[in-house]
């Protein structure tokens, strides 16, 4: 074997050795540089001064609603942190600055805790400070070594109360929620969404912290930025213009807070194809006494409500549909061809339905409706009709074809914290579900008016009633953007069958069970409805569009142990009045710069007028989504 | 057979096993409590269960490896593919999956083991083989066998380890013969990729390419190959770019344009240079660093341990470890030149690769001489793992020499 004979291996060696001795005399002349040319300088920035980095906030992108007005946006702000080399000296330090604001205010040991998690940063006393108190400190800094006084950006939410389960809050960044990796790259401290759109689109609005190096001594003092050290500036987060209509929004809010004050339920406003108008859930909350840490106290009082405000009903409230499903009985038969707007069943209504040795109530008791065509049935919501189109269909269809329409599935709106509704996928599922040995038939029944087994969210029924006003396929709502992977359903009805159940639910407002609604002054096609749950007032529903022919906007209500319906549907027709009549102005073109500030101001003198110092003055520019129409309206 | 150990050997590994002890001690000795006091402790524990499993590699013959080898690879190569699935990140790489573990219990890093079997794989294709090929398509194999667990680790994401794959190979091509001009033109693409970034550089090195081409004449098809695999890499490093994990991308970004990114990695390299600068010519004396005590060096245990030795014991120390590491990987040169058999040969000489790899992307990574990757460094880092993997390679190398000597080996 020629390559291993001695003399070859031998020069191969020699090789080797002059190839590593070459790479480690590069290695050398690296120390050599570092240890012997340069160390004076090295010395100087390791010997009495130290490197701490100070995080620069970034501004949060601003949240617009779809004419360029605020829902989210940013005010000035200060936090007051405080730099320390030790526990001890930074207790001393704490001690003395209790003596200059207001003692209940500062929790030392939550500041020694975020101290110990990141010595070499500064801690944050005061997330939000009141200019009060930052004169306060700045007059007496010779007395509180290692202050730093940041100017930051602080979230503020201007139509407050109105937004708050649509917008959400943000909040420092918890352990668990870095733990998990679910806000990439937040560094401790950072400010992250938590709920609403402000968690939905947290990568987009967040932006990057920036980070600006500068030297202290051992003591804690700081003495400058460092020379040789540059800052990264923050990238401000991107601004998202969304679908609301904040007038519409505020409308809503102020009506609900007039008229139905003790009520709780939702609302949700959206177009045909999908756009959110308005989406407000009540009681609701001041989303702004969230912001820099809400105190426990406080919080206790949202979170022991009986009522609930922290709740989102318009996709966490789960109701059993009522009435308004019956459209999706009506949608399974027509579908399947079962039935046309004018069939009638073989048993007319006379008030009730003798289904095996149960009687099955109708709403309207005494005397019945008689024989029904599906439109009648539709306008007066005949319980016995959609019992016996139940078993037209059967169960296996019944829950097959509430699969394809999407309901049994979350509606897909843009905000992480939705939940599905309960309707069962298939028999079995039911069967699973209910810890039940079989199916039983009259369950059909049940389903068939929207009782029984199956509940669901205000924002899916929309969706659903927003295909049936618009072409039939049912797509997730959004507010800024359609999820990713978010499923569309199509009905699979063709124009005549829409047009018919559009007509059908047209008559439900001109002389039906909205007849009082009055919402024949602007066309409005809807249905009503009135849940059972037990132990409580019935839940009132109603889910109307207009104009009924070619639908501008959808909206639902649902109100919790609002009795019916009927009573409620006036508020759907007063927000789509609103609509149609009040917001007709065109669409501002916004060309819109947030302010954006960066400016801190730290212990000495030699900061301020820091050359290396940066403010970013960004142009932000408006994202506009993909094929968003903010055209006229009449 | 003679069983005498290579005393030289034995030397150079006790000294910087007492010497890397000594400097996890001292990085230990901190003014705040860093729950690391006691590490240095732990790692005599390690060295000791290394210690009893080189004496084991010691005793076992290198037939017995050649013929297990394509079986310990193939289980390497599993334990990697499982660590994809099942593995899990803890402390610095919290976000790779780099560990085998059971709840908290950490049974180890498999891309250790996976280094050795590689090393034992390639040795078993070269030593089967009369001559080393002698074209680029002869060289697919060992570059299989290297490229598969590479990807592997690449995959957790490990950059560093990854890296080390590929020090391992070139120095088992070169080393089994493979002519340095072909070593040069299966490296072309990489250079390429490297520099594709600057556009005149690149254009430079084509040329240069081109040139090397025409003097070197592989088959007509390899150099065609070789030529388009180099343009292609001008016009993809962008997507390569856009695949490497956010932080990979901002440690060679730190790496290439430290003053733009002080940050993350580049914050750690400029403190890790800082406390080596201020070592100066003798150091700042035996625990006593001050950027160390104050908690400025970032992952003083492992990744940076070496800034450590650099702080305290200053320029002078550094050369004396340097020299100590170079003695080492001198006298393993000297064992594999001197080996019996082409296999153990190989085998120790990959040893080599290894070793040297590990030392100088950690060692060039505490300079900023090197992007930040995270390897740990032979005798130094914290550790079991890679520990007991060196060890058992070391046993190894003890065999050889033990052999060489047995079977007679004369100086020519």
């Amino acid at each position: 074997m020629s390559v291993f004979a001695s003399y070859e291996v031998a020069k191969r060696a020699d090789g080797a050795r002059w190839v590593l001795g070459l790479a480690f005399l590069v290695l050398s002349a690296a120390f050599f540089k570092a240890q012997v040319l340069e160390r004076d300088k090295f010395r100087t920035v390791a010997g009495s001064n130290r490197l701490r980095p100070i995080k620069l906030p970034s501004p949060r992108g601003y949240i617009l609603d779809r004419n360029g007005l605020a829902i989210a946006e940013n005010i000035p702000g200060y936090s007051i942190k405080l730099l320390a080399s030790r526990e001890d000296s930074l207790r001393a330090v704490l001690a003395r600055l209790l003596a200059y604001v207001p003692q209940d205010s500062v929790n030392v040991e939550t500041v020694v805790r975020r101290w110990r998690a990141a010595r070499f940063q500064p801690a944050e006393v005061f997330a939000s400070g009141e200019d009060r108190i930052v004169a306060t400190l700045e007059e007496h800094r010779a007395a509180l070594p290692g202050l730093v006084i940041q100017a930051e950006p602080r979230r503020n939410y201007p139509p407050g109360y109105a937004v708050a389960h649509l917008v959400g809050y943000v909040g420092e960044v918890s352990e668990a929620e870095m733990n998990s990796g679910k806000f990439d790259e937040a560094g401790l401290g950072e400010m992250v969404g938590k709920q609403g759109l402000e968690v939905e689109y947290d990568s987009m609005l967040r932006g990057q912290e920036g980070t600006r190096y500068v030297e202290v001594t051992a003591k804690g003092n700081t003495v400058g930025t460092l020379p040789i050290t540059g800052s990264v500036r923050p990238v401000p987060g991107t601004n998202i213009q969304t679908t609301i209509d904040l007038p519409l929004q505020r409308f809503i809010d102020s009506m609900w807070r007039a008229d139905l004050p003790e009520k709780r339920g939702a609302m949700i406003a959206m177009t045909p194809k999908g756009e959110v108008l308005a989406y407000y859930s009540h009681p609701s909350f001041d989303p702004n006494d969230f912001i820099g840490g809400i105190s426990s106290a406080e919080y206790a009082v949202y979170h022991e409500d009986s009522d609930n405000p922290l709740l989102d009903r318009v996709i966490n409230g789960r109701y059993p549909p009522a009435s308004p499903f019956k459209l999706a009985i009506a949608t399974m038969a027509l579908r399947r061809g079962l039935v046309t707007m004018d069939s009638r069943m073989t048993t007319p209504c006379n008030g009730g339905y003798r289904f095996g040795n149960r009687v099955y109530k109708c709403w309207k008791r005494d005397g019945g409706h008689g024989s029904l065509t599906l439109t009648e049935a539709i306008k007066t919501s005949c319980d016995v009709y959609f019992y016996q189109l139940g078993l037209l269909l059967g169960e296996d269809a019944l829950l097959e074809d509430g699969k394809l329409l999407g309901l049994s599935d979350p509606s897909g709106i843009d905000m992480e914290q939705e939940k599905r509704g309960n309707f069962p996928r298939s028999v079995k599922d039911y069967i699973n579900s209910r810890g039940q040995s079989a199916w039983s038939r009259g369950e059909v029944l049940n389903l068939a008016i929207g009782q029984g087994r199956n509940t669901q969210t205000l924002a899916n029924m929309v969706s659903f009633y927003a295909a049936l006003a618009g072409d039939g396929i049912k797509r997730p709502p959004h507010i800024y953007q359609e999820r990713p992977g978010a499923k569309e359903y199509d009905l699979g009805l063709n124009a005549e069958q829409l047009a018919g159940l559009r007509h059908a639910m047209s008559e439900v407002v001109r002389s039906g069970t909205a007849g009082a609604s009055g919402g024949r002054e602007f066309d409005v096609a809807g249905k009503t409805g009135s849940g059972q749950v037990s132990n409580q007032k019935d839940i009132g529903w109603f889910i109307g569009f207009a104009p009924a022919d070619s639908a501008k906007i959808v909206v639902g209500i649902q109100v919790e142990e609002g009795e019916h319906g009927a009573l409620v549907a006036k508020y759907v027709v007063r927000a789509i009045g609103r609509y149609l009549q009040g917001a007709g102005s065109p669409a501002i073109k916004t060309n819109f710069t947030p302010p954006l500030t960066e400016d801190t101001t730290l212990p000495t003198d030699s900061l301020q007028s820091d050359s290396t110092t940066t403010t970013p003055t960004t142009t932000a520019t408006l994202r506009q989504g993909p094929g968003r129409k903010v055209g006229t309206r009449r | 057979m003679n069983r005498g150990i290579d005393r030289t050997l034995l030397g150079v590994v006790v000294v910087l096993s007492i010497l890397g002890v000594l400097v996890l001690y001292s990085a230990g000795q901190t003014d705040f409590h860093s729950g690391g006091e006691g590490r240095w402790i732990r790692q005599i524990a390690w060295l000791a269960v290394a210690s009893v499993v080189a004496a084991t590699s010691y005793r076992v013959s290198f037939r017995i490896l050649e013929w297990a080898a394509p079986w310990l690879y193939g289980f390497g190569l599993a334990l990697l593919s499982v660590t994809l699935i099942v593995g899990r990140g803890f402390g610095t790489g919290a976000g790779s999956k780099s560990w085998l573990a059971i709840g908290d219990v950490r049974l180890g890093q498999p891309v250790e083991l996976a280094k050795l079997a590689t090393i034992l794989m390639l040795a078993r294709w070269f030593a089967a083989r009369r001559e080393p090929p002698n074209t680029l398509r002869g060289l697919l194999p060992p570059v299989m066998i290297a490229l598969i667990p590479a990807l592997l680790v690449l995959k957790q994401p490990d950059l560093g380890s990854a890296i080390v794959f590929a020090g391992i190979l070139f120095a088992m091509l070169f080393w089994a013969g493979v002519a340095p001009s072909l070593l040069i033109l299966l490296v072309s693409p990489v250079i390429s990729l490297l520099i594709a970034w600057n556009t005149a550089l690149w254009s430079v090195w084509m040329v240069l390419l081109f040139v090397l081409l025409l003097i070197w004449r592989p088959f007509i098809f390899e150099a065609i190959a070789v030529y388009l695999a180099n343009s292609a890499m001008g016009v993809i490093y962008i997507v390569v770019w856009g695949k490497l994990a956010t932080y990979q991308q901002e440690r060679l970004l730190s790496f290439l344009n430290p003053e733009n990114y002080r940050k993350g990695p580049g914050y750690q390299a400029l403190q890790s240079k800082v406390a080596i600068g201020s070592g100066g010519w003798f150091g700042a004396g035996f625990t006593l660093g001050t950027q160390k005590r104050s908690g400025y060096i970032p992952e003083h245990w492992t990744d940076f341990v070496f800034t450590v030795v650099g702080e305290e014991f200053g320029f002078v120390g550094v050369m004396v470890v340097l020299g100590l590491l170079i003695t080492l990987l001198f006298v393993l040169i000297r064992i594999a030149r001197r080996a019996s058999d082409p296999y153990a040969s190989l085998v120790v000489f990959g040893v080599v690769g290894l070793i040297f790899t590990h030392i100088y992307e950690n060692i060039g990574m505490s300079v900023s001489l090197m992007p930040i990757t995270g390897i740990p460094l032979p005798f130094f880092s914290f550790g079991g793992s890679f520990l007991v993997a060196m060890f058992i390679a070391l046993g190894l190398a003890f065999r050889a020499s033990g052999e060489a000597r047995a079977s007679g080996y004369l100086e020519s």
